[in-house]
């Protein structure tokens, strides 16, 4: 009798068990395949396709999401769970279906010039701290930026040194210094941008840019005239160029009123010049223009021959007294005006 | 922000953070969608792009006007168009005499088309149609995929990849199971595909797992393939190469056997076994000025000299 009750019990109960899981099992043919990372599954059975074609397809679509929700539900019970805020929440694997990226995959950057430097030396980078005591304001402030801690352009009072002139303004050199110290920093991480992006930083205008004014096309024009071996001297003008006329270096002029010991001294010493007997010679560029001359005078005698010997006498001795007979001035000699331009070698 | 060589220069926060968001990352965003209007356009094509857009909000983006763009003849237009609002995932929707009721769900890879699908609908029922209670917006949904079509043939495998991303929604890394409720469903049949959307209702059954019970609400799209245009292999192998940073490391020296204990490797230096440090026999210790049977060489005597 006992024995009968327990495999009636033990029977009831493996019914019950199968009764509880009918509920949820579903019969499948092939299993389904399940990506849990992006709560997906795909059912590879086949569908009657005679059965679809009756006016019940949509219970049959119904019927048939249904299962395979179900399917798909189980296999997300069975991942491991948390509790987050009395919410139960399951935690979802890596997806395995590959889903192509949006954009490619970033390119590492190339160093800068200074992490190159310290990857040779071996230098770490040291954490510091956000905020540095003030002794000044008495408080924390920040170590670099707005209201930073020990602000060099923001003293009240700056002792002027002993070397410094004292008709400097010491306020407006630290001022101009952190300018410069701004602009340096700026150009060098815009060369390092340059270099991590591999553009060339050009020169003046060289470099094509999006629209080009005609100033800028202009600059670019004469840089480019002038990068010859002899600076632009014998590069043609194009059909509707002119010449600039502004080109060389600036003079630079001394300020009317400034300095009167240094002006003092230039007018006394004019004077004096003016007064002494003595020529001013510059031994060098005389040299130089006679032995100009007479290299002239041998090609040209070569060229011509006898026939105009007597012209050409005439005039190497007009040129060798001209050098004899100039003592003063400084030693210059107007170029084009008192002289015959030289010949050019190149016509025979 | 400063525009030079074509590079954008930003001057204020914001500006760098936006940037810094559409840029290339290791990790990506989510995709986002586009959706677009043909030069012509059916009332059934409008609503089921309103649809849509319903499903995938609030990572799409609906544009009103309509676009004289033919996206299988020329796609500089959409690419774009994707450019300027950062989207990679596209849904376009026109309809003439001879494509009536034209869809082409797209993606992009570097603001390039990789794969474009068209499918006409044949049978649409709004969301306006059915009158219960819809899923809020942003949910996740699952996605089951049937019939052997979309195993079998290329262009359904690469249709079930394209749909797969537009509907997905974001990467989470757990969910809240009682939330599971939008169940988007593809059936594949005769070059037809079914697309019926179902919200979930959790019933008790005996055991932990829920019973399954499906109420239709949402839209319910019959399609019909037409053209398609997959991208090459190579360009589909190079949009899923995957920088180091992301791969995830093999653990290595670690393994399970047959009973599932966790079994590891531990390598060790080549160890002198003389000199081996077993246990501590404090009895046997050597101690100073002790005659030990181990004294081979005695100290030799000394000699005076």
């Amino acid at each position: 009798m006992a024995t009968c009750r327990i495999e009636d019990v033990l029977a009831k109960a493996e019914k019950d068990e199968s009764e509880k899981l009918k509920s949820i099992t579903v019969h499948k043919d092939l299993d389904l395949e399940f990506d849990p990372g992006h709560l997906l599954a795909f059912d590879k059975n086949r569908i009657d396709s005679r059965e679809f074609k009756g006016n019940n397809r949509e219970d049959l679509l119904r019927s048939l999401a249904r299962d395979n929700t179900q399917l798909l539900i189980n296999e997300l019970w069975k991942l491991p769970t948390e509790r987050v805020k009395d919410v139960i929440v399951a935690k979802l694997p890596e997806p395995t279906t590959a889903l192509p990226r949006e954009k490619p995959p970033p390119k590492p950057k190339p160093p800068t010039k200074w992490e190159q430097f310290a990857k040779l030396k071996g230098i770490q980078k040291k954490k510091k701290t956000n905020l540095v005591w003030d002794e000044v304001h008495k408080e924390w402030r920040r170590r670099w930026g707005y209201k930073r801690a020990k602000d060099d352009t923001k003293e009240w009072l700056i002792e002027v040194p002993a070397s410094a002139d004292p008709k400097e303004d010491q306020f407006a050199k630290k001022n101009k210094a952190k300018k410069e110290r701004v602009a340096k920093n700026e150009f060098n991480r815009l060369k390092n941008i340059a270099r991590a992006q591999k553009i060339k930083v050009p020169g003046m205008g060289l470099a094509p840019t999006s629209r080009q004014s005609k100033s800028e096309l202009a600059q670019a024009a004469s840089v480019a005239k002038i990068s010859t071996a002899s600076v632009g001297k014998f590069q043609e003008n194009l059909a509707k160029e002119k010449t600039p006329k502004n080109t060389g270096k600036r003079r630079k002029f001394q300020p009317v009123i400034g300095d009167f010991s240094g002006e003092r001294q230039k007018q006394l010493d004019l004077l004096k010049l003016m007064g002494s007997k003595k020529p001013r010679l510059d031994v060098t560029k005389a040299v130089n223009k006679q032995m100009r001359e007479e290299d002239m005078e041998s090609s040209e005698k070569k060229k011509k021959g006898p026939g105009k010997k007597g012209r050409k006498g005439n005039m190497s001795g007009k040129g060798k007294g001209n050098v004899k007979g100039r003592p003063g001035g400084k030693g210059k000699v107007p170029k084009g005006k008192g002289r015959k331009p030289p010949m050019k070698q190149g016509r025979r | 922000m400063t525009q030079s060589d074509g590079i954008v220069r930003p001057k204020t926060k914001r500006s760098k953070r936006f940037l810094e968001s559409r840029a290339p990352k290791l990790i990506e965003n989510v995709k986002n969608g586009m959706i677009i209007k043909g030069g012509n356009t059916s009332e059934t094509v409008t609503q089921a792009l309103k649809d849509v857009y319903a499903l995938k909000k609030p990572g799409a983006v609906l544009y009103k006007k309509k676009n004289i763009v033919r996206p299988f003849e020329d796609s500089t237009a959409l690419e774009f168009f994707s450019k300027k609002s950062d989207c990679s995932l596209f849904l376009f929707g026109s309809h003439n005499k001879k494509r009536p009721h034209n869809l082409i769900f797209g993606r992009m890879f570097d603001f390039h088309v990789l794969d474009m699908f068209e499918l006409g609908i044949e049978k649409f029922v709004s969301l306006k149609d059915v009158k219960k209670d819809k899923c809020p917006e942003g949910t996740k949904p699952m996605l089951v995929f049937a019939g052997e079509l979309f195993d079998t043939d290329n262009e359904h495998k690469r249709l079930r990849n394209v749909l797969t991303d537009f509907f997905c929604g974001p990467r989470v890394n757990a969910v809240r199971l009682a939330g599971l409720e939008h169940v988007l469903h593809f059936t594949a049949l005769d070059d037809k595909i079914y697309m019926r959307s179902y919200k979930v209702l959790l019933k008790k059954s005996g055991c932990r797992t829920p019973r399954i019970e499906l109420e239709e609400i949402g839209p319910s799209f019959d399609f019909v393939m037409r053209r398609s245009h997959m991208a090459s292999d190579d360009l589909f192998r190079s949009a899923h190469r995957r920088p180091k940073g992301v791969k995830p490391k093999k653990k290595k020296n670690i393994s399970h056997d047959a009973f599932g204990t966790r079994l590891g490797r531990i390598h060790m230096q080549k160890q002198n076994l003389d000199k081996l440090q077993t246990r501590k026999m404090k009895g046997l210790k050597k101690r100073k000025g002790e005659i030990t049977a181990d004294v081979t060489s005695p100290k030799l005597p000394r000699t005076d000299e």
